[in-house]
């Protein structure tokens, strides 16, 4: 008996940290609309630099006072940010400022390492609180009865400082209609950069306090941002009491979780937030969301099927691609190979988001899944390669089943942060359950069976798989179906009211894309000969989303560019840099600020000044530039 | 209306709050097919929510709604536009990503429900109704041109051909010409007016302009603070003392001059 009170005891503890940094996070997207992403970022620079600080200051005073000092050092670190990057996105679609923030978190990861170094730190014990007190024979650190005290504090002093303060009322008001508040004469500006401080000051705060508990490292932030988006996906965003039970609702199903399913016990936090997903799609306490803004806010160009030249120049361009083996060397194969792979994987993204609208954060999963179904069939039944290259993805097909069912009755940032939180979900389960998947030893030594065993002849049956995947998906955006989904996407209000069933559409969209995912997965797996919880993790799903983006979201097939272009350069980068994230990071951050448009899309601009009579649309265009 | 035979909408008690607010109580009228029937009544007397509820959008509280002598309370909007109900917003609800014409196409594939035909290309589907359509409304010059751009009015228009794509029986139409230029607005609504007694289309139109209520409408119905205050001909409402002091004012009806005001 006692030993559950002090597990109890212990997950409340646990509860102050997620609350401080999911409130945070609420608090932000409640005013400015923005789900930071990197607020898992500021959680870990807050942690680092309370460690540094609480190792120069001497005394119980300096620890203290390290702990503050670091949660104010990175808000005014966030003010920065604030400033330079995400004023300038406020009002861009809800994607790129994911994106954006996301690409901070990316270029923290590798600060982080080129200040601190990769090696877990050890904060020191926080002065006057390193005893146990006696709980029915069992200890619970007196610094866990701080942490439980400080919970509800925080949540009391938030309250008064919106219900009791001048500034709480106007970021009140914000949160509802930031529109009218900036018309009675307030200064938006400096609201919002208030807020945005406030919210990562509270994230900061989350993170100093858990170095006398948890060691600090570099992966602490996306570990702690999938906490979040739970937390707040239960809670509701937006609500400040939502996330405090929430938070205390999924610190305590850790806690007991770990008892009941030792290996998985992050099963049971999703069947929670599943159950209220279905109940309250906007959490306990959230308010229903207005229909999110629409995904095209940048062209209106309507899309057109490919003219005879334009496919001849294609199968042109296949040809070429398929003439490689000619004269490329086994090295460059492999790589055209790999890039043919992500090309499928990218285009599966495409679809769902550029002609869906849905904007799904962890692809991978599908990817991982179909990656693990093949290594299982090919391990544990000796199936031949072509027998699990068709089989295999069908696990990422039931997983897109599943999932899916769920993902869709959000929409927007909700969406985005669930498919997250699943794919998160799906990594655990790979990297846990050890004597299935093999952990994170991964499973080795599955090799494409003899006929497709050189480079060249792998290459080319990645480059067919490739071009029908391309192809059918793009057929696919062509059919009825295709232009279901983008009705869903660009009005679901007049989609309804012409017989669409938008969220069955959108259902069967996920499921396309997840199931082509697998199959990108699947390949994959013969490509390298092996499976890793890697396949299903946050960098490969970011990964599809940079290609989406740099090819163009708004183009019909520009993830196929995006992923040729991405993918080269991600393995050049990786020969000639340490810091490919820091790289990657900027280059996400730079273009969602300066071309939103992507590679196709700004070439598809650049036709459209030079060449307007160049196609039909061409006086359409014109129009458009002229803007 | 005859007794034996169903009128094309039978709306019977419909009643809705939310919160404390009764937008809609106890609302019954009918309609037959070929008839315009305007609802009007000042801002917050219920329209929209009527309205919404009509087409499926909001379940009502208690009430029934049938069509054709079939009950669709409660139905979803997609199910009541498969029974022939086509409707159109008070503020345009177009897909902006596409052509006009395949604006039109995409509702014709989800009436032959083809949605899931994945052998069907959408750009080459039903070219000529989906060209007939546009050519009915006006817009048989902007099949091509992108959506997104199309003028306000035009885009009411475009809305008119995509309510009618599913041939329907009835069509909802919420402040049909509200941001449009008075000339438009007379065109718009002559020609809805012509179309629906062409073909038997029975019509319900919100409306805050009086001139276009009283030139179109057969029969008008007063919704006031979520109650049905009068019903009658024009003539009849127009005179109704009620109305008067409720929403139409004093001797103000017909008068050009007040036409600008009246736009919201």
């Amino acid at each position: 008996m006692s030993f559950y009170v002090v597990q109890f005891l212990s997950g409340l503890a646990s509860a102050a940290s997620l609350f401080l940094v999911a409130s945070g996070l609420s608090i932000i997207f409640g005013v400015t609309r923005i789900v930071n992403f990197a607020h898992g970022a500021f959680y870990m620079v807050g942690a680092y630099l309370a460690y540094t600080l609480t190792e120069q200051l001497a005394g119980t005073f300096g620890f203290w006072a390290g702990i503050v000092l670091a949660a104010l050092a990175v808000a005014a670190i966030g003010v920065v940010v604030e400033m330079v990057l995400l004023r300038r996105i406020y009002r861009s679609p809800e994607l790129f400022q994911l994106l954006a923030t996301f690409g901070l978190t990316l270029m923290v990861e590798d600060l982080v390492v080129l200040i601190w170094g990769p090696d877990d730190l050890l904060g020191r014990r926080a002065p006057g609180m390193r005893g146990a007190i006696d709980i029915f024979g069992q200890n619970l650190p007196t610094y866990d009865v701080f942490l439980i005290v400080l919970g509800p504090l925080v949540l009391g002093l938030l309250w008064l400082l919106f219900r009791r303060t001048r500034w709480g009322i106007l970021v009140r008001a914000a949160t509802q209609d930031r529109d009218t508040v900036a018309a009675l004469g307030v200064n938006q500006k400096w609201l919002f950069t208030s807020v945005f401080a406030l919210g990562v000051f509270l994230a900061a705060l989350g993170g100093a306090l858990q170095i006398p508990r948890d060691a600090v490292n570099h992966t602490m932030d996306l570990r702690i941002i999938v906490d979040v988006f739970v937390v707040v996906v239960i809670g509701g965003l937006g609500s400040i009491t939502g996330a405090f039970v929430a938070a205390v609702l999924v610190s305590e199903l850790n806690a007991f979780g770990i008892l009941v399913f030792p290996k998985i016990s992050i099963v049971l936090i999703f069947l929670v937030m599943a159950v209220v997903l279905v109940v309250r799609p906007w959490g306990l306490f959230g308010k229903p969301e207005a229909p999110a803004r629409q995904m095209p806010g940048l062209t209106v160009r309507p899309w057109r099927p490919l003219s005879v030249n334009e496919r001849l120049a294609f199968l042109v361009l296949l040809i070429a691609a398929a003439a490689l083996p000619l004269f490329a060397g086994n090295y460059v194969l492999t790589i055209g190979a790999e890039i043919a792979i992500f090309a499928i994987f990218a285009a599966s993204l495409h679809f769902m988001m550029a002609v869906g609208g849905l904007a799904s954060f962890g692809h991978a999963a599908y990817f991982g899944l179909g990656s693990y179904g093949v290594a299982m069939l090919a391990k544990f039944a000796g199936l031949p390669m072509v027998a699990c290259l068709l089989l295999g993805p069908l696990m990422g097909l039931i997983g897109a089943v599943v999932f899916g069912w769920f993902c869709v009755r959000l929409s927007g940032v909700y969406f985005a942060m669930l498919t997250l939180a699943f794919a998160q979900i799906v990594w655990s389960i790979a990297f846990q359950w050890v004597e299935v998947t093999g952990g994170d030893n991964g499973m080795l030594g599955i090799w494409p069976d003899a006929w497709v065993a050189t480079p060249a002849t792998f290459y080319w049956l990645s480059l067919t798989v490739a071009a029908l995947a391309v192809g059918g998906l793009r057929w696919l955006t062509f059919s009825p179906f295709g232009y279901a989904l983008r009705a869903m996407r660009d009005s679901p209000l007049r989609s309804e009211s012409v017989g669409i069933d938008g969220k069955r559409v959108q259902w069967a969209a996920f499921v396309v894309a997840g199931t082509v995912a697998a199959l990108a997965g699947a390949m994959f797996v013969y490509l390298k000969g092996s499976v890793f919880p890697d396949n299903a993790g946050i960098a490969l799903s970011v990964d599809a989303l940079v290609m989406v983006l740099l090819g163009g979201v708004e183009t019909v097939s520009g993830a196929l560019v995006g992923a040729i272009v991405y993918k080269a350069l991600a393995i050049w980068l990786v020969s000639y840099t340490e810091l490919s994230k820091l790289v990657l990071g900027a280059i996400i951050v730079v273009m969602v600020v300066a071309f939103p448009k992507g590679l196709v899309g700004m070439w598809e601009v650049l036709q459209a000044r030079y060449w307007p009579g160049a196609t039909a649309s061409g006086k359409a265009r014109r129009a458009e530039v002229a803007e | 209306m005859s007794a034996s035979t169903a009128p094309l909408l039978a709306v019977e008690g419909l009643t809705k709050s939310f919160g404390g607010v009764h937008a809609v109580r106890n609302v019954s009228f009918a309609l037959t097919a070929g008839e315009i029937l305007a609802l009007i009544g000042p801002n917050g007397a219920g329209k929209t929510t009527c309205f919404n509820m009509l087409n499926g959008q909001i379940t009502p509280d208690a009430g029934h709604i049938r069509l054709e002598g079939r009950e669709i309370t409660g139905l979803a909007p997609r199910e009541v536009w498969r029974r022939g109900v086509g409707r159109t917003f008070q503020i345009t609800a177009t897909f902006p990503t596409m052509t006009v014409r395949e604006n039109v196409q995409v509702v014709l594939v989800s009436h032959e429900g083809q949605i899931f035909n994945p052998w069907c290309s959408t750009p080459t589907f039903a070219l000529a109704e989906a060209d007939r359509l546009l050519e009915l409304v006006g817009m048989g010059g902007f099949a091509e041109r992108p959506c997104g751009e199309l003028a306000y009015g035009d885009l009411k228009r475009l809305e008119l051909a995509v309510a009618l794509a599913n041939r329907p029986k009835l069509l909802l139409m919420d402040e049909p010409t509200a941001g449009m230029a008075p000339r438009e607005r007379i065109e718009l609504m002559r020609l809805t007016a012509r179309i629906a007694r062409e073909q038997k289309i029975g019509v319900l139109f919100t409306e805050h302009d009086m001139d276009v209520v009283f030139e179109h409408a057969d029969r008008v119905i007063v919704l006031n603070r979520g109650m049905l205050i009068a019903e009658g001909t024009p003539a009849e409402v127009r005179h109704d003392p009620q109305v008067r002091a409720i929403y139409l004012g004093e001797g103000l009806v017909y008068d050009a001059r007040h036409r600008e005001d009246s736009a919201t």
